[in-house]
């Protein structure tokens, strides 16, 4: 495990889970799934003492260095980092808005893929975090599993033998496992039917947010479907409960730009190319008005309105335009008038220049 | 569209479905988006104090609420009106110091009350001396408090002791009383016995 609070070089890649080569990845942003753990002979975080918090962060630490192929893996000191570099993580969904505002000995270990991220101190002691590109729920669920039992080998997890593992929350208790695919459903939402869609799932027991991870930034037409029970079900149940879930906004989706595309073709290029015009040309924009068009060009993109753009690059610039992406990749701090100046340049930049010829 | 709060372009539709009334669609700009999340990411808790102060409220008397409020962990202190005004508990051992409240919660929020899904592979420590360790962590807090460091120092001694036999917590040093002192690999390690 290298320790290293060098971010830099961080900022300009990009994780493997925007790479938008997953499966249903015109749809689909992202699998992940998340686990929460503690340490059995510590009190929960909101009892426990400064020290408490500084025996838990440099046992698991000194655990996580024995690991076996854990070599490449980052481990990031959480409560050393300036705030630029703490949101930085955020945007990037390595870790939460909760723990970059708490306070206190924290960190995060996050592999070199960055398709896993083990947060230390935040609501409970661990958190597990996997994403993939893509509806990749079973493959994201072995992985976190296997991750699980290897941190488990050296670690005593707190778990009781009828309410299993143990959660700060009553929410959390059991299996500790949160599932959330996150879609982009932009026609949904341009055809009014979002609503209607998401009501027919409310017998099933899932939770359908539009935000973008657990209080980080968020975007415009994205969605998040995730479970909303922990106890009761074996894991696999609850994988399968919001993996069931999915092919059925994938369904309504595309039905929705079909919809589209026979019924208002004109209409809907005229949007895209609105939107892609105003990010190309734009000298100043608001992170707002980005995500609000790279959003519409996202769709044109998928239903190849638009030539020669990898939707790779459109996840990407979703990351990339944020505020301390922005500030990292330039290099310095910007205030929200320099960045707004900032993120116009950087997306005429990689959006090649302006407009080409619109299908 | 504009924004339910403010002249600005919505540009965060928000579906909640959780509402009791049925799904509810909210239309937001980033501003608002983000002060109606930020409230929503603390509403675990209040979800929790929520359905507790429901169930509460059928079946208790004030007397019955209150003599309940004023019950303790006898591990880490935190009273069941901590709980409930916080929505996170103390410590892993509320989940049998305040069990009997607890359960009809659970009940509530997942319709079940035993877990099913996967169990740590290697056999865990006692869950006694776990609870003991907690309390002692907190002695020795309260020690350091009031300045008796003699006090404190001698229950030091006694946390080191507990985990060294363990064979968890404690230091991070390979040296000192974790596992590497503590228990032959074959006993110590959950990988070997896949």
């Amino acid at each position: 495990m290298q320790a290293n609070a060098e971010l830099n070089e961080l900022a300009g890649r990009c994780g493997e889970w925007l790479r938008g080569t997953g499966p249903e990845s015109d749809i689909v942003i992202s699998s992940r799934i998340r686990l929460a753990r503690n340490l059995a002979d510590f009190p929960f975080i909101r009892r426990c003492s400064p020290e408490d918090r500084q025996a838990i962060e440099r046992t698991v630490r000194a655990r996580m260095e024995k690991l076996e192929g854990w070599s490449d893996v980052r481990y990031v000191d959480v409560a050393a980092l300036g705030e630029v570099d703490r949101q930085l993580l955020v945007e990037r969904q390595l870790i939460s808005r909760e723990l970059a505002d708490s306070e206190g000995p924290r960190a995060v270990a996050i592999d070199p893929e960055e398709q896993f991220s083990v947060m230390i101190n935040e609501e409970d002691h661990l958190r597990i975090q996997v994403m993939h590109s893509g509806l990749s729920l079973q493959a994201a669920w072995q992985q976190i599993n296997r991750l699980d039992d290897l941190l488990e080998g050296s670690i005593s997890y707190a778990f009781h033998q009828q309410y299993g593992y143990l959660t700060a929350c009553p929410t959390n208790v059991g299996t500790g496992v949160r599932v959330s695919v996150m879609l982009h459903l932009p026609a949904l939402v341009i055809t009014r039917q979002i609503d209607k869609v998401f009501r027919s799932l409310q017998k099933i027991s899932v939770t359908v947010r539009g935000l973008y991870g657990e209080g980080s930034q968020f975007m415009g037409d994205f969605y998040q479907v995730s479970n909303q029970i922990t106890l009761g079900r074996t894991e696999m149940e609850l994988v399968e409960q919001v993996g069931e879930v999915v092919p059925v906004l994938i369904d309504y989706e595309r039905r929705a730009r079909q919809f589209l595309v026979e019924q208002s073709e004109q209409d809907l290029q005229d949007d895209v190319s609105r939107a892609f015009g105003i990010l190309c040309t734009a000298k100043k924009i608001s992170s707002e008005e980005t995500m609000h068009y790279l959003s519409k060009v996202r769709m044109g993109v998928n239903l190849g309105l638009i030539p020669d753009l990898p939707v790779t690059t459109i996840n990407k610039l979703f990351i990339h335009t944020q505020p301390a992406h922005l500030q990292k990749l330039r290099g310095r701090l910007l205030g929200t008038v320099d960045r707004n100046i900032e993120r116009a340049s950087y997306l005429q930049r990689h959006l090649g220049g302006g407009p080409a010829e619109l299908n | 569209m504009k924004c339910q709060h403010c002249e600005k372009p919505a540009t965060f539709h928000i579906t909640e479905l959780t509402e009791p009334t049925g799904p509810q669609i909210l239309h937001l700009c980033e501003e608002h988006a983000r002060g109606y999340l930020t409230q929503e990411a603390a509403s675990p808790a209040a979800s929790v104090a929520g359905v507790l102060a429901k169930q509460l409220k059928l079946g208790q008397t004030a007397d019955e609420l209150a003599k309940l409020d004023q019950k303790e962990c006898p591990v880490c202190g935190i009273t069941f009106y901590d709980f409930r005004n916080a929505g996170r508990l103390g410590c892993p051992y509320d989940y049998t110091a305040f069990e009997k409240d607890l359960v009809p919660l659970l009940v509530n929020i997942h319709d079940a009350q035993a877990h099913r899904g996967k169990r740590p592979r290697r056999l865990a420590p006692s869950a006694d001396r776990q609870a003991e360790l907690i309390r002692l962590r907190r002695d020795m807090e309260e020690a350091i408090e009031r300045e008796d460091y003699e006090r404190a120092s001698e229950v030091r001694d006694k946390i080191r002791g507990l985990e060294a036999r363990e064979g968890s917590g404690g230091g991070e040093t390979s040296g000192g009383g974790g596992q590497a002192g503590g228990q032959p690999p074959a006993a110590g390690g959950g990988e070997a016995a896949d």
